[in-house]
């Protein structure tokens, strides 16, 4: 699957587009929060806040939206538009 | 009728009120905000950058201007965001209604910034003069202004 990083996630992370499987066990886009959070130290301070906003297929959607192999997922910060 | 333009180039306020007026003879009146980029007085910007996420970008405020159509009976509204690096005093947002009488326009105008605020996918960093930079914090009371269109009109 397709997951991007936005604004200053996409900064602390150093990139701005992950390509993986979904994890065994990951059924849902706040599962998927928690589960990228293992991959290291930067990581899980930037997606840690709990302050993080999620969209799939380009709609912003709540924590418990599930998430499939096939989907775009994004994961931001809060917007600051206008 | 909805337009939406996510654009790095400026935008015309008069020729977008031209747009929006003429046309129709039921329109009765028109209401444009427009948002530019503030200077701050204790630490002076150079430029605002303005990030998105292209392709959400465009279907979240399209929606947004959906919701306000099936709300108030507007007759057009056009919506622009611009993106890119922004120096104080250049314009970044218009959002301009037509309908048949003021208090429609003014409403769906309100609703339409209020919600873009909260939803359009945009993060704005700010470059400083001093060479420092920081990205904006959403702030609670735009997060206010949103929540209580879900209640009330």
């Amino acid at each position: 699957m397709k997951v991007l990083f936005f604004g200053s996630l996409r900064e602390q992370l150093g990139t701005g587009e992950l390509n993986t499987a979904l994890p065994d066990g990951v059924k849902t886009i706040g599962q998927l929060l928690q589960s990228l959070q293992a991959q290291g130290d930067e990581w899980k301070l930037a997606l840690g806040t709990g302050n993080v906003l999620f969209a799939v297929n380009q709609d912003m959607v709540d924590a418990d939206t599930t998430i499939s192999d096939s989907d775009e997922v994004a994961l931001f910060p809060p917007v600051t538009g206008g | 009728m909805i337009s939406i333009s996510v654009q790095e180039k400026d935008f015309d306020t008069g020729e977008e009120y031209r747009l929006l007026q003429s046309g129709n003879t039921n329109i009765g009146g028109v209401a444009i905000f427009t948002g530019q980029v503030r200077d701050l007085a204790d630490n002076p910007l150079k430029f605002m950058r303005l990030e998105h996420y292209p392709g959400m970008t465009e279907k979240s405020l399209q929606q947004t201007a959906e919701q306000a159509e099936e709300r108030w009976p507007t007759i057009d509204i056009r919506i622009i965001h611009r993106i890119g690096d922004l120096a104080p005093g250049e314009q970044i947002v218009f959002v301009g209604v037509s309908s048949a009488h003021r208090d429609a326009a003014f409403s769906a105008c309100e609703f339409i910034m209020d919600i873009l605020k909260t939803s359009a996918p945009f993060w704005k960093k700010e470059q400083h003069v001093d060479g420092n930079s920081g990205w904006v914090d959403a702030k609670d009371v735009d997060q206010q202004r949103a929540e209580r269109w879900q209640d009330s009109e």
